[in-house]
């Protein structure tokens, strides 16, 4: 009984982990209680810096309350915003412009890339490599240079707008997403080279933070986490919206189950992001970039659900109106959430020292589980 | 069989640093490839994305004249009451008939959220955004600017 894992005895320890993770400065507060080096439990506490975003959207009209989300995954901002958008749309009925979804698709993935690339060097630097940081970064800032000159900011954009997009792409747009895709295939290798091929890095990867198929399911994880494990769960398969049903790209699945299969899921999935962008760049359909919208939006009386695919997982939108201008309730319905509920199940019995690698492949942004 | 299997361990770690070494060295020699800005230095050549949403600006000519009609659309379309439009009544000098016309264009920089939906509000494209950046003063209540410059009115025309 005394070894029972998961209840205090005499003699264990409980700790305060962090700042040692991005997330983990004081937004979000591990309580650990260890016996020896092993975890025996780890209690996540939330509510640092709870901003209460779904109940101020309800006093914000619904063309306000989009760019409130970016707030929430801020390195999915765009995404954020397109279910929000999404779910606006499916109230008004409104019908997009081929050249808005192009675009916003296009957004989306550069969003992805974005985001797994400060994941990747963020998940580097917690395994006390600092360079892979830095190049991280390089890339990273090219994406943000894009999405500066195109939606005139660099993470908090509010480019999607109900019915498509703010203003239409500038004209460097494509040549600047071109020279990207050449810059990023000649430093994709340095990937790998730096990282995953290294020893230490392997060594601390594999076999770290594993969790079953049917666990990934029963916790509600979603994206490269549940991925990982060798469930499909790509929103932009199984529901596609927008043109991603015309795309082609794979859904990645790897079945290692562990931290380091989590990793390879994320590598992968920037090179289909890339996959998609080159299909997309240089057929970008002439048109309108935004459907024709009243000043004021007024949603008819209902429930009205959309989901979309964010670098974390699945985000959902669920809006109840009573045919105002505000929202009568909004709920999110994160991934991030979803994610860290399993993380006492990713280490407990395991060693202290694992604790930061797999945290680190859940790839947990704070506002976007604490609301 | 130990010892074995411990030379092939260290092998295999000497060979992985060396691959990763090699990407240092790469760039040690190649220092080209080396994209760092240095930011404050180079203020100067720094230029921003005509898009870049720094802060909220009034377009005056060179007559001293805008184009704000003081309609309050961008007041009630920004979501953090950033603006305040205080009105005032102008008499027509020709037909002594009252007008709405405005006074003072109240911008708190310190809550702004640069999300651009006052500007897109705008019906007649009296305020633009900004490439300024680098806000930071000593005083909070610097933060908080009229817009519209002293003297300025309405455009002639501007409905
Ligand atoms: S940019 Fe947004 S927050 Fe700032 S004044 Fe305009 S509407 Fe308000
Ligand atoms: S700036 Fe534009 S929206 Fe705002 S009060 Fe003046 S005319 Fe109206």
């Amino acid at each position: 009984m005394f070894e029972e894992v998961g209840t205090t005895t005499e003699g264990d320890l409980i700790i305060n982990v962090g700042p040692q993770h991005p997330a983990t400065h004081g937004v979000l507060h591990l309580v650990i209680t260890l016996n020896g080096e092993t975890i025996k439990n780890v209690e996540p506490h939330l509510g640092y810096i709870h901003r209460s975003i779904e109940k101020m959207c309800e006093s914000l009209t619904y063309r306000q309350f989009i760019y409130v989300t970016s707030r929430m995954d801020y390195l999915s901002a765009h995404i954020n915003n397109h279910a929000c958008a999404m779910c606006v749309e499916k109230g008004l009925q409104l019908e997009i412009p081929p050249r808005a979804q192009v675009i916003r698709v296009l957004m989306d993935e550069l969003t992805r890339i974005a985001s797994h690339e400060l994941w990747w060097g963020a998940m580097a630097m917690d395994l006390g490599a600092f360079t892979p940081f830095f190049h991280a970064f390089r890339e990273r800032e090219s994406i943000n240079d894009i999405m500066e000159e195109t939606c005139g900011a660099r993470l908090t954009m509010n480019y999607m707008v109900p019915g498509g997009v703010m203003h239409d792409i500038h004209p460097n747009f494509q040549r600047r997403v071109k020279d990207f895709l050449q810059l990023y295939k000649s430093k994709i290798h340095e990937y790998d080279e730096m990282v995953t091929g290294n020893v230490i890095f392997q060594n601390r990867m594999k076999g770290v933070g594993v969790i079953s198929a049917e666990d990934v399911i029963s916790y509600g994880c979603t994206g490269p986490v549940a991925r990982g494990s060798g469930v499909s769960s790509d929103t932009r398969k199984h529901y596609p919206y927008e043109i991603y049903d015309k795309l082609e790209f794979d859904e990645v699945l790897e079945t290692g189950c562990d931290s380091f299969a989590r990793y390879m899921v994320r590598l992968r999935e920037m090179q289909q992001s890339i996959r998609i962008i080159e299909q997309l760049i240089d057929n970008i359909p002439e048109g309108d970039f935004q459907a024709k919208t009243k000043a004021v939006l007024k949603l008819p009386k209902g429930e009205f659900y959309s989901k979309a695919e964010t670098a974390r997982g699945e985000l959902g939108v669920y809006i109840v109106s009573e045919g105002g201008t505000t929202p009568y309730r909004i709920k999110f319905r994160s991934p991030g959430f979803s994610n860290l509920s399993a993380l006492n199940h990713l280490v407990k019995g395991g060693k202290i020292g694992d604790l930061i690698a797999a945290m680190g492949t859940l790839d947990l942004v704070i506002p976007d589980i604490d609301r | 069989m130990f010892l074995k299997q411990y030379i092939k361990d260290v092998w295999g770690a000497m060979k992985s640093l060396a691959t990763g070494m090699k990407r240092t060295g790469y760039y040690f020699t190649h220092h080209k490839e080396i994209i760092t800005e240095q930011y404050p230095d180079n203020r100067d050549t720094l230029v921003l994305p005509e898009r870049f949403k720094g802060e909220v600006v009034m377009i005056h000519d060179e007559n001293n004249e805008h184009a704000c009609t003081g309609c309050t659309a961008c007041e009630l379309a920004c979501p953090n009451a950033t603006i305040k439009i205080i009105t005032k009544f102008d008499v027509d000098a020709e037909t002594g008939k009252k007008k709405k016309a405005i006074d003072t264009f109240v911008y708190h920089l310190e809550l702004c959220t640069m999300c651009n939906l006052c500007v897109e509000a705008c019906p007649t494209g009296a305020i633009k955004m900004a490439q300024t950046f680098e806000h930071s003063v000593f005083d909070r209540s610097q933060l908080t600017k009229t817009l519209n410059k002293p003297g300025s009115k309405i455009r002639e025309g501007v409905e």
